[in-house]
C-alpha cells in the first residue's frame, strides 16, 4: 500500500490507465526514459529497414510490398509500446479493446475497398477486350 | 493450500505484490475490477480515454483516405506518376524529424511527471521546432509539385495523394498551435491537474500523427517511388 500512498495525483486510480499514462516507470522495460531510448532506437531501425527494403535489390521484386507493410505494423507496434506504453494489464483493458475495434475498422475500410474494387476493374476487362477484337 | 502452492516451481514469490491486486478487488473501492462497485474512474483518466476514442476515429477517417489513395494509385492519366515526383531524401528527413519530435515529446512527459518546468519547456519546445521544420520540407514539396504542374487536379492519382497527405499536414499544423497553447498555459499556469491533461492528450495526438506518418512513409512514398 505505501508505494499507492506515493504515487502523484494522477496515478491514483490503479483500476485503470489513462492511454498513454506514465505509469510503468519502475520495473518494466517500456517505462521511463530507458522505455523512450529503446522505442526510439527500434524505431530507427525499422525505418532504416523499410528504406533499404524499397530501394535495395535486396528482397525479391513483388515481395517488397509485403516486407514494407510488416516492417509498417512493427513500427506502429513500437509506438504503441514505448511511446503510448499500451500494455496487456487489466488496468489497459478499455484502452486495447477500443484499439482493437479500431484496428477491425481500419482493416475493413482499407481492405475491402481494395478487395471490391480489384473485382470491380476485373469484371471490367472485357470491355477492352471487345474493343481490342 | 500453502503447502501446495510453495511447491510450483514458478510460485510468485510474495516479496513483490501483484500492482492490481487480481482476484482481490478493485484498487478504488470492493468489488471486483470491472464491476463498477468502485465508482467511475478519476477524470484524468477518463479524459485521456475519451481522447484515445476521438484519436481511434480520426485514424478510421484516414483510413478512407488511404483506402482511396490505394484504388485511385495507379491512375495517372498520363501524368507523372509516384516514381517521377517522390524525392525519397526529403522524405527520409521528414520520416527522422517527426520521430525525434516524437521521442522528445515523450521525453517532455518524463519531465512534467518530474514537474520539471525548465525541462518540459525545453522539450516541448524542441517538439515544436522539429514538427514545423516537417511541415515547411512538406509545403515546400507541394509548392514544387505544383509548380511542375503536378497538382491536385492533374490526376485521380494526385487528387488522392494532396487529400492524403494534405489532411496529415493540417493535423500537424493543428497539433503545432496546440502546442504553441500548451507551453504559454503551463508557462502561466504551472502543473495544475487540468494543464496535465491537456498535456496528455497533446502527447498522444503527437505521437499518433507519427503512426499515421508511418502508413504514408511506407505505403505512399516508399511503395510509390519503387520500382
Amino acid at each position: 500500500m505505501s508505494d499507492r500512498d506515493h504515487r502523484p495525483e494522477e496515478f491514483s486510480d490503479l483500476d485503470d490507465s489513462a492511454p498513454g499514462e506514465e505509469r510503468i516507470n519502475e520495473q518494466e522495460l517500456a517505462g521511463g526514459l530507458l522505455g523512450y531510448a529503446l522505442g526510439f532506437g527500434l524505431a530507427i531501425l525499422l525505418t532504416l529497414a523499410s528504406f533499404v527494403a524499397a530501394q535495395s535489390g535486396v528482397i525479391y521484386q513483388p515481395a517488397i510490398i509485403s516486407a514494407l507493410v510488416v516492417l509498417a505494423i512493427a513500427q506502429m507496434g513500437v509506438h504503441l509500446v514505448f511511446f503510448i506504453h499500451l500494455t496487456t494489464g487489466p488496468d489497459n483493458t478499455n484502452n486495447v479493446l477500443a484499439l482493437a475495434f479500431g484496428v477491425f475498422i481500419v482493416v475493413l475500410v482499407v481492405l475491402g475497398s481494395v478487395w471490391i474494387m480489384t473485382h470491380l476493374n476485373h469484371n471490367m476487362m472485357p470491355m477492352n477486350g471487345i474493343q481490342m477484337q | 493450500m500453502s503447502a501446495v502452492s510453495g511447491a510450483l516451481p514458478g510460485a510468485i514469490s510474495p516479496g513483490r505484490p501483484d500492482p492490481h491486486r487480481l482476484g482481490h478487488g478493485s484498487g478504488h473501492g470492493h468489488g471486483a475490477t470491472g464491476h463498477g462497485e468502485g465508482g467511475p474512474a478519476s477524470k484524468f483518466v477518463t479524459v485521456a480515454y475519451g481522447f484515445w476514442i476521438f484519436l481511434l476515429s480520426d485514424i478510421i477517417m484516414f483510413s478512407a483516405f488511404f483506402a482511396a489513395y490505394a484504388v485511385l494509385a495507379k491512375e495517372i492519366a498520363g501524368g507523372p506518376a509516384g516514381r517521377d515526383l517522390f524525392e525519397l531524401p526529403r522524405v527520409a528527413i521528414q520520416t527522422g524529424l517527426l520521430l525525434t519530435s516524437s521521442f522528445t515529446c515523450g521525453l517532455g512527459s518524463l519531465a512534467s511527471h518530474r514537474r520539471d518546468m525548465v525541462w518540459t519547456q525545453i522539450w516541448l519546445l524542441v517538439t515544436g521546432i522539429l514538427g514545423a521544420a516537417f511541415l515547411i520540407l512538406e509545403v515546400q514539396e507541394f509548392a514544387g509539385m505544383i509548380e511542375e504542374g503536378a497538382g491536385p487536379s492533374r490526376s485521380a492519382f494526385l487528387s488522392a495523394f494532396f487529400a492524403l497527405v494534405g489532411c496529415h499536414g493540417l493535423h500537424v499544423g493543428m497539433g503545432l498551435l496546440w502546442l504553441g497553447t500548451m507551453i504559454a498555459q503551463l508557462w502561466v499556469k504551472g502543473f495544475r491537474a487540468d494543464i496535465l491533461r491537456r498535456l496528455q492528450c497533446f502527447n498522444l495526438f503527437w505521437h499518433a500523427l507519427d503512426i499515421i506518418w508511418i502508413a504514408i512513409f511506407t505505403l505512399v512514398y516508399l511503395l510509390g517511388a519503387s520500382p
